[in-house]
């Protein structure tokens, strides 16, 4: 067990309005790590840390257990949570723009994060706000803080939200796809900004994405996800030497490639099943070339493959041992 | 190759006159400064850039739906019509463009075989049967079955109504697509399939793709050549193969460096700054501010597209120098 | 800004002038006043001298040219029934028809704001579904409907309260409640969608994930953001705080400034009627104005352009 992870998420569940749209994740982020998410879309990646910090709507029903340094947070109170949420915890999302509200100055919104989570107040805040604006690398600090996001681009926004979230000094931060609506040389800056935060402060990283070169450089650790659940986990550098379930190995057969001849990609048919008319059994065996008749009977448990690296298919050589 | 050549754009400019502000001055923004391509039939022409540099502008200039400011477009020998006129509409048959979002693209109210078949209504070709049989044939073309024709958009697949969008631009038979980031929208293995269906319907057909995106593997999976933009300007210009193992302009390094990688450990070059506003256009190079190699001159004298060995193109006053690691 | 004032202040002029002379035209198309304010049975001499004294025989574009100077001067004309200045006239009315608007916005504000907030908070709970029903009621309900029936149930039947005139504060209190409740229905709608479309941003999610507590979320983040569009609303309700009262005074038979122009209108008393259309065109274009102010206080992208993307 690994009782010295930071979080762990145990057989945790979501369902929306009776769907289920999360169906058991097992995960454990250790103190100082980076573990990736990988999926495309409605593979639940997100819902699984909004789930985590509580941030789902009223009809969201979560249920199993969200451990932070042993204590299970998940349906803890709200003040309770408002003191994780930021403080030990914190979550960056998509698209910076409209992730930051429009009317307040970009100071006032970091400050406000200082005041709650370091029991600050006034201009010892505000100059609080202006380090962490020099630590993520935004230039003219002093002015931008009486900036609003309107007035900055997308990557420097990035920087705001990054800023903000580390004011509280958590000990992790999620990132949801937080390049994603980025240019790509705005990306590798944001990417490289997350390595050196994380180099200087030793908190450990989620980073969330449907990109897995994003991840794979980012992360030591990544996680596939495919219809809300969790079908196979690997070390980076595993993961893309030798992936092993089928659906991972066709993500990567879709990526084109930048070198060699090319080729028609070795698309993946079909597309991700609709989370209300989930198939019995293993949700990726209808597009999954290598199915057989018992992949429609049971949902796959997780089969070790070697140390650190477990795949959810009945196809893999192993024999059955749940991940340790 | 050139005798194939299907439209021709020549030092393309396109400026708008911006408001800054409640009541403030107008400035004028210069989105396209001076942009020449040339499309073959048969061949895609990949055109790269990050948000502001004027690809998607440059598009429709091309299919003449803008009309550039200085500079002209001429299509199979003749000059572009103006927009509005009959001559441009008859055109639209000749040429079709593809969007990112194809929700925004298809009328929700409109079955898509409905919606397939609206280009052959407006420019009257067949009667109704033989428009009936062709949504079916375009339908399966791209991949659709025939009875999905009497569903609407919203209960389609962001990659199947992208499939949508493709059959409606071909109905018509175009010689041209103008793909503007057609897959950006769409999760990793739908994009796969996209663009293999783009790939295979052109082999299919012959028409010429202008296939504008900010992904260079997208890019490299489906051009014959590609063209990277910056600023409003083309500072590089090869095959797609060349300009990855081998590119020449900084920019085009740092793009390619960016690129993420499955399994890569290497060096990156990180450049610093945010991508630059047409509206505060730099002197000389546009790329200078950015630039690791910036000289001198650099901030005083613009660059011009220039030959650079075969079949290559960059504008750059120093596209040899390389003081920075190369990223494979 | 003094080019947008300029701008804004030029376009309200426009207005204003072009309801003035809509009104001149139409009135005196409309009816001969000397025949309505002098009785049928007036010999035929008295009502041409009446018609020539107040110039109603010149050509329609002279006497609009009298008209339109002596505005310019500050006369707006005479009332044709009693011969006082029609600005004293309109003036003297005034508090009393205040005496009812300005409760009723007190009321609409007081009771639509946090009735929307409230709803928007508990989306399809029973009390959302209750006060969106009530609402729609308020404002499909016409004003002289609900005056008339609580009259009926409060002054007839129940006798609690009088049920016209303006002798004491009582008679203030089913007319204010006939005016403020359209208005709060009103408001109450707004305010809860404009509530919704905000709770569903980003960036109210961004403010939970920074341990904001909800309710300081609701109102640092949410609200801000909402009275952006609400703003709309309460500058009509701020503009019509003259004008809006006409239906009301007259069920209620109160002599405020409506009242004043139906009976104006009733008699073709030009100048008295041409003097209220004014003063309304003018509160309506200045509270306008203020919203349009006010929308570069509140939203911080609408004062300037993106400065650009230079680092």
């Amino acid at each position: 067990m690994a009782s010295d992870s930071l979080v762990s998420l145990r057989d945790l569940r979501v369902a929306f309005d009776g769907v289920p749209v999360l169906r058991g994740i097992d995960l454990d982020i250790p103190r100082g790590g980076a573990v990736g998410m990988v999926g495309e879309s409605g593979c639940g990646k997100s819902v699984t840390w909004l789930a985590a910090l509580g941030l789902l709507p009223g009809r969201a029903r979560v249920t199993g257990g969200v451990h932070l340094d042993g204590a299970n947070i998940l349906g803890a109170s709200p003040a309770t949570l408002d003191r994780v949420r930021g403080g030990r915890v914190a979550m960056i999302f998509q698209d910076p723009a409209s992730s930051l509200n429009p009317v307040h100055r970009l100071g006032t919104q970091v400050a406000e994060a200082v005041r709650l989570h370091r029991g600050v107040t006034g201009s010892a805040a505000r100059a609080e706000a202006r380090r962490l604006f020099d630590q993520v690398g935004i230039p003219d600090a002093a002015r931008r803080l009486d900036a609003y996001p309107h007035e900055l681009s997308g990557g420097q926004n990035q920087r705001v939200m990054i800023a903000m979230a580390l004011a509280g000094q958590p000990e992790l931060l999620v990132a949801d796809e937080p390049t994603t609506a980025l240019d790509v040389t705005i990306q590798a800056q944001i990417l490289d900004l997350l390595n050196r935060l994380r180099r200087e402060t030793g908190m450990a990283l989620v980073l969330i994405s449907h990109d897995l070169g994003v991840v794979s450089e980012t992360c030591e650790d990544v996680a596939v996800m495919y219809a809300g659940r969790i079908v196979e986990r690997a070390s980076a550098a595993n993961l893309f030497a030798r992936p092993t379930h089928p659906y991972t190995q066709g993500l990567l057969a879709a990526l084109p490639p930048l070198d060699g001849p090319k080729q028609r990609l070795a698309a993946i048919p079909g597309s991700v099943p609709d989370p209300r008319l989930m198939p019995a059994g293993c949700a990726f065996a209808p597009r999954c070339a290598h199915r057989t008749a018992a992949c429609g009977a049971e949902v796959p448990r997780p089969v070790a493959i070697a140390p650190g690296h477990s795949a959810a298919c009945l196809l893999t050589e192993a024999p059955e041992l749940v991940e340790a | 190759m050139r005798d194939a050549g299907l439209l021709e754009a020549k030092d393309l400019v396109r400026r708008y006159s911006m408001r800054q502000g409640l009541l403030g001055r107008i400035t004028e923004v210069t989105a396209v400064a001076g942009v020449s391509l040339a499309l073959e039939r048969g061949r895609t022409l990949g055109l790269v850039g990050e948000s502001g540099c004027g690809k998607s502008t440059t598009g429709r200039m091309v299919l003449g739906l803008e009309v550039p400011d200085a500079g002209g477009v001429s299509f199979q020998g003749k000059p572009m019509p103006k927009p509005g006129t009959p001559a441009w509409r008859a055109m639209r048959a000749r040429m079709q463009m593809v969007f990112q979002d194809p929700l925004g693209a298809l009328d929700r109210r409109m079955t898509i075989a409905e919606q397939i078949a609206e280009p052959l209504v407006i420019h009257a070709i067949g009667n109704a049967s033989e428009r009936a049989a062709r949504v079916e044939s375009l339908l399966r073309d791209v991949g659709l079955r025939a009875d999905q024709g009497s569903r609407y958009p919203h209960e389609l697949s962001g990659g199947q109504r992208q499939r949508v969008v493709l059959a409606r631009a071909l109905a018509t038979e175009p010689a041209l697509l103008v793909c503007d980031e057609p897959i950006s929208a769409l999760d990793i293995s739908i994009q796969a399939q996209v663009m293999n269906l783009l790939v295979e319907l052109q082999a299919a057909r012959g028409m010429a793709i202008l296939f504008i995106s900010h992904d260079l593997r997208a890019v490299r999976q489906v051009s014959d050549r590609v063209a990277v933009m910056y600023l409003g300007t083309i500072v590089e210009e090869g095959s797609p193969d060349a300009l990855l193992h081998d590119p020449r302009h900084p920019y085009t390094r740092a793009l390619v460096s960016a690129i993420p990688h499955p399994g890569k450990q290497g060096e990156r070059i990180v450049l610093q700054g945010d991508p630059p506003n047409p509206a505060a256009r730099p002197t000389g190079c546009a790329f200078h501010p950015r630039c690791p190699l910036a000289s001198v001159q650099c901030r005083s004298e613009t660059p011009t597209l220039r030959d650079d060995g075969a079949d290559r193109r960059v504008a750059c006053h120093h596209p040899h120098a390389s003081p920075i690691a190369e990223a494979a | 800004m003094l080019r947008f004032l300029a701008t804004r202040l030029a376009r309200a002029l426009i207005t204003i002038v072009m309801v003035v002379t809509f009104a001149f035209v139409v009135l005196r198309l409309s009816g001969d006043p000397a025949l309505l304010i002098m009785s049928v049975d007036a010999p035929p001499e008295a009502i041409a001298a009446f018609r020539a004294s107040w110039g109603l025989d010149d050509p329609l574009w002279q006497q609009y040219l009298k008209y339109f100077t002596a505005i310019l001067h500050g006369d707006l004309g005479r009332s044709m029934r009693d011969g006082r200045d029609a600005i004293a006239l309109v003036a003297e009315r005034i508090p009393a028809t205040l005496a009812l608007t300005l409760p009723a916005l007190a009321i609409k504000l007081s009771i639509g704001i946090p009735s929307g907030i409230y709803a928007a908070l508990h989306r399809n709970s029973l009390t959302d579904r209750v006060v969106m029903g009530l609402a729609v009621l308020g404002f499909t309900v016409p004003s002289f409907v609900l005056g008339l029936l609580l009259v009926l149930v409060f002054a007839v039947q129940l006798g609690w309260l009088p049920s016209g005139g303006q002798d004491s504060w009582r008679h203030a209190i089913l007319p204010v409640i006939t005016l403020g409740a359209g208005g709060a229905a009103v408001l109450a709608r707004f305010t809860r969608s404009a509530m919704l479309e905000v709770l569903g941003q980003p960036y109210i999610r961004t403010a939970s994930a920074k341990g904001v507590p909800w309710r300081a979320v609701v109102r640092n983040h949410a609200l801000p953001n909402a009275a952006i569009p609400t703003v709309t609303i309460i500058g009509f309700m701020v503009g019509s705080l003259i004008a809006g009262a006409v239906v009301v005074e007259s069920v209620f038979s109160w002599p405020g400034v409506g009242r004043l122009l139906v009976v104006a209108v009733a008699n073709r008393d030009l100048a008295v009627v041409q003097c209220i259309l004014l003063l309304v065109a003018g509160t309506m274009v200045a509270s306008n104005l203020v919203v349009d102010l006010l929308y570069g206080a509140l939203d911080p992208r609408l004062r300037q352009a993106r400065a650009g993307g230079a680092a």
